[in-house]
C-alpha cells in the first residue's frame, strides 16, 4: 500500500474505534443523538403556542431547520471532549508512537464525527416529519440543505479539534461547552432575528449558525422572516457556504499546527 | 553476548518555555546495550519522562543527538517508531473498549492484517494472563491489569527497544508485583528495555544497569553493585534497646566513622571504611560501656543511600 493508502486505512481504523465506542456505550451515544430531539420537543412545546405565522404554518416549520443547525453546533462539544480525553489519557501519545500516519489521528476523528452528525440529522429529521415538518422544494433541494448543515459541522469540527488540543483537560472543556449555548441562542435557530432589538438582531444574523439555518430553510421551503430583512438575510446562502469555508481555512491549519506542536 | 548499542543519546537538551509541562534535559547522555534492562532512576522532575518522550519521537529536543538502533530520532522518526514500544506513565489504552478490542486496534494501526491482528491479540492476552478479562471493558480492569494490557499493546510487533515509563506509579503492592513479573518475562525474551522509575527497589529488582538522573543529566551510571561500591563506605548498623543510650553510642562510634553518623529512632548507622576493624572496635567499646545492642550488623550501602549521596538530597 502507498503512503496515502495507509493514511486512509489508518484513518478508517481510528474512526471505527469511535463506532466501537457507540456499541460499547449505547446509552451514552443514544443520549447525544436524542438530545436535539428533546430540544425540538421542548422548544416546540414551550414556544410553539405563542408563535403566530401570517400563513398559519406551524412553528415546527421554522424550528426544525433551526434545531438542525443547532445540533451541528452542539456536535462541537463531542469533538472537543473526545480530543481532550485522548490527549490527557495518553491515547494520542500511543497513536503518535506507532508507525502509522499521524494525520490519521485527526482524520479518523473527522470521519467518526461526520458520521455521528449524519445520524443526528436523520433522527432529528424523522422526528420533525412525525411532528408535521416537511420539505417543500423536492428531494434534491433537501439534500442540498443537509449538505449545508454538514458543511457547517465540518467547519466546527476543526474548531473543536483545535480547542480540544489546546485546553488539554476536561474541566476547561466544560467551560467552553457553556459558551456554546449563547452562541446557539443568539441566532435565528428559534426565532426570526427581526423580532429582536436591532443591534441584537444584527449580531444574530451574522452568526454563521443563522446563515446556515436561514439558507437551509430556503432550500427546504420553510418560512423564515429573517430571510428578507437585510443584506446578510438575503445572502444567507452565500454566507452559509463562505462562513464554514472560512472557519475551516482558519482552524484546519491551526489544528494541524497544534497537533504537530504536541511534540514541542 | 552482543554489545550493540541500541540507544545512544549525547548532549540532549530540552527546555520547556512554560516550565509547567515537565522537567527539561540539560546535557543528557545515555548508552544502552542490546538485550539489557537499563533503569533511568531519579526523583520527580529529574527529566525521566522527558528523556523517554524524546527517544520515542513524541517530543523534539532543542539540541543534541539520539539514535535508536542506528536511526536518528529527529530525522528518521518513522523508522524509529517501527522499532520501539512505549508504555506510558498513564495507561495509554482505550478505557471504553475491551482488552481484545484494544489490542486488535493497535495491531491494525501497526499495519497487521485483520486475521493477524486478532491472533496476535489473543497470543498477547494469553501471555499477560488477560484471556479471562479479554472481553471486558478496560474501565473495569484493576490498575495492574491495565498496566499489563498497556505492556501487551506495546509488544504487538516485537519492538527492538521497549520504553517503560514509571510502570508501577500509582499501583498497589499486588499490582506492582504483577507488573514486575511481566517486565521480567520480557527481559527473558531478550527485549531491550529502558525503564524509568523513582523507586530504587524497582531499579534494583529489574535493571542490569542504572543511570541516575538529576536536574536533566545523568549523575552516575553502572550496575547496581558498582553504584553501591562507588559510594565507598559500608555501614555499621546498631539497634539499641534503650533510646537513652543513643547519644553515648554516637559518641563511641565517632572515632571509626567515615562520614556523618545517621540516627533514626533507636537505629544508629555509622559509615565505616575498614569493615572488620571497625566492627571489632565498636563491639569492644560497647562492651566497655556496658551497652547491649539489640542488633549489630555490617552491610553494604542500599541504593537509597547511594541515590541520596549522589543527588545530594537531604538524608
Amino acid at each position: 500500500m502507498t503512503g496515502l493508502g495507509w493514511a486512509l486505512a489508518d484513518s478508517w481504523t481510528i474512526a471505527r474505534r469511535t463506532l466501537m465506542h457507540w456499541r460499547m456505550q449505547p446509552g451514552l451515544v443514544l443520549f447525544t443523538w436524542f438530545f436535539p430531539v428533546l430540544m425540538l420537543l421542548m422548544f416546540g412545546g414551550l414556544l410553539g403556542g405563542a408563535m403566530e405565522f401570517p400563513d398559519g404554518s406551524s412553528y415546527y416549520e421554522l424550528l426544525v431547520p433551526g434545531i438542525f443547525a443547532l445540533s451541528m453546533l452542539f456536535g462541537l462539544e463531542g469533538t472537543m471532549t473526545a480530543v481532550t480525553t485522548d490527549v490527557s489519557k495518553g491515547v494520542t501519545d500511543r497513536f503518535r508512537s506507532l508507525p502509522m500516519s499521524s494525520a490519521a489521528v485527526v482524520l479518523g476523528r473527522c470521519i467518526a464525527d461526520m458520521l455521528d452528525s449524519v445520524v443526528t440529522l436523520v433522527v432529528l429529521a424523522a422526528t420533525g416529519l412525525a411532528l408535521g415538518w416537511r420539505w417543500h422544494e423536492g428531494l434534491p433541494s433537501a439534500v442540498a440543505a443537509f449538505g449545508l448543515l454538514l458543511l457547517l459541522r465540518f467547519a466546527l469540527l476543526w474548531v473543536g479539534i483545535f480547542i480540544g488540543l489546546t485546553v488539554k483537560n476536561a474541566q476547561s472543556v466544560t467551560m467552553v461547552q457553556v459558551l456554546v449555548w449563547p452562541v446557539g441562542f443568539l441566532s435565528s435557530a428559534f426565532v426570526a432575528t427581526s423580532t429582536m432589538p436591532d443591534w441584537l438582531g444584527t449580531v444574530a444574523q451574522w452568526n454563521p449558525l443563522s446563515a446556515t439555518a436561514t439558507a437551509s430553510r430556503a432550500l427546504f421551503g420553510n418560512p423564515d422572516p429573517s430571510a428578507t430583512a437585510t443584506w446578510i438575510g438575503t445572502h444567507a446562502g452565500l454566507a452559509a457556504v463562505m462562513a464554514p469555508v472560512l472557519l475551516t481555512a482558519v482552524f484546519l491549519p491551526l489544528s494541524a499546527h497544534r497537533f504537530r506542536t504536541l511534540s514541542r | 553476548m552482543t554489545t550493540e548499542r541500541v540507544i545512544e543519546a549525547a548532549g540532549v537538551r530540552k527546555n520547556y518555555q512554560g516550565g509547567t509541562e515537565g522537567a527539561g534535559l540539560n546535557g543528557f547522555d545515555l548508552e544502552v546495550t542490546a538485550g539489557t534492562v537499563t533503569g533511568l532512576l531519579g526523583p520527580n522532575g529529574a527529566g525521566k519522562t522527558t528523556a523517554v518522550r524524546i527517544l520515542s519521537t513524541l517530543l523534539e529536543m532543542d539540541s543534541g543527538t539520539a539514535t535508536i538502533a542506528g536511526h536518528d530520532v529527529r530525522q528518521q522518526g518513522g523508522e524509529v517508531r517501527r522499532r520501539i514500544g512505549l508504555v506510558g506513565q498513564y495507561a495509554a489504552v482505550d478505557e471504553v473498549l475491551t482488552g481484545r478490542q484494544n489490542l486488535v486496534l493497535f495491531g491494525r494501526l501497526n499495519h497487521l492484517g485483520r486475521a493477524k491482528a486478532v491472533s496476535r491479540a489473543d497470543e498477547l492476552l494469553e501471555r499477560f494472563s488477560l484471556t479471562e478479562a479479554a472481553g471486558q471493558a478496560v474501565s473495569k480492569y484493576s490498575g495492574g491489569m491495565r498496566r499489563r494490557l498497556d505492556l501487551a499493546a506495546s509488544l504487538i510487533v516485537a519492538p527492538r527497544v521497549l520504553f517503560v515509563d514509571e510502570p508501577t506509579t500509582g499501583l498497589d503492592p499486588a499490582g506492582r508485583i504483577e507488573v514486575w513479573s511481566a517486565v521480567r518475562q520480557l527481559v527473558d525474551g531478550g527485549t531491550t528495555v529502558l525503564l524509568t522509575t523513582q523507586y530504587l527497589e524497582e531499579a534494583d529488582q529489574l535493571a542490569n544497569r542504572i543511570s541516575m538522573l538529576k536536574d536533566g543529566r545523568v549523575v552516575a551510571e553502572g550496575t547496581p553493585d558498582e553504584l553501591k561500591t562507588q559510594l565507598g563506605s559500608d555501614w555499621l548498623d546498631l539497634v539499641l534497646a534503650d533510646p537513652a543510650d543513643v547519644p553515648r553510642v554516637v559518641e563511641l562510634a565517632g572515632p571509626f566513622a567515615d562520614g556523618e553518623i545517621r540516627v533514626h529512632d533507636v537505629r544508629v548507622s555509622v559509615p565505616v571504611k575498614d569493615r572488620t576493624k571497625a566492627l571489632v572496635a565498636m563491639a569492644n567499646s560497647l562492651h566497655e560501656a556496658r551497652i547491649e545492642p539489640e542488633d549489630l550488623t555490617l552491610r553494604r550501602p542500599t541504593l537509597d543511600e547511594v541515590f541520596l549521596h549522589l543527588t545530594g538530597a537531604a538524608a
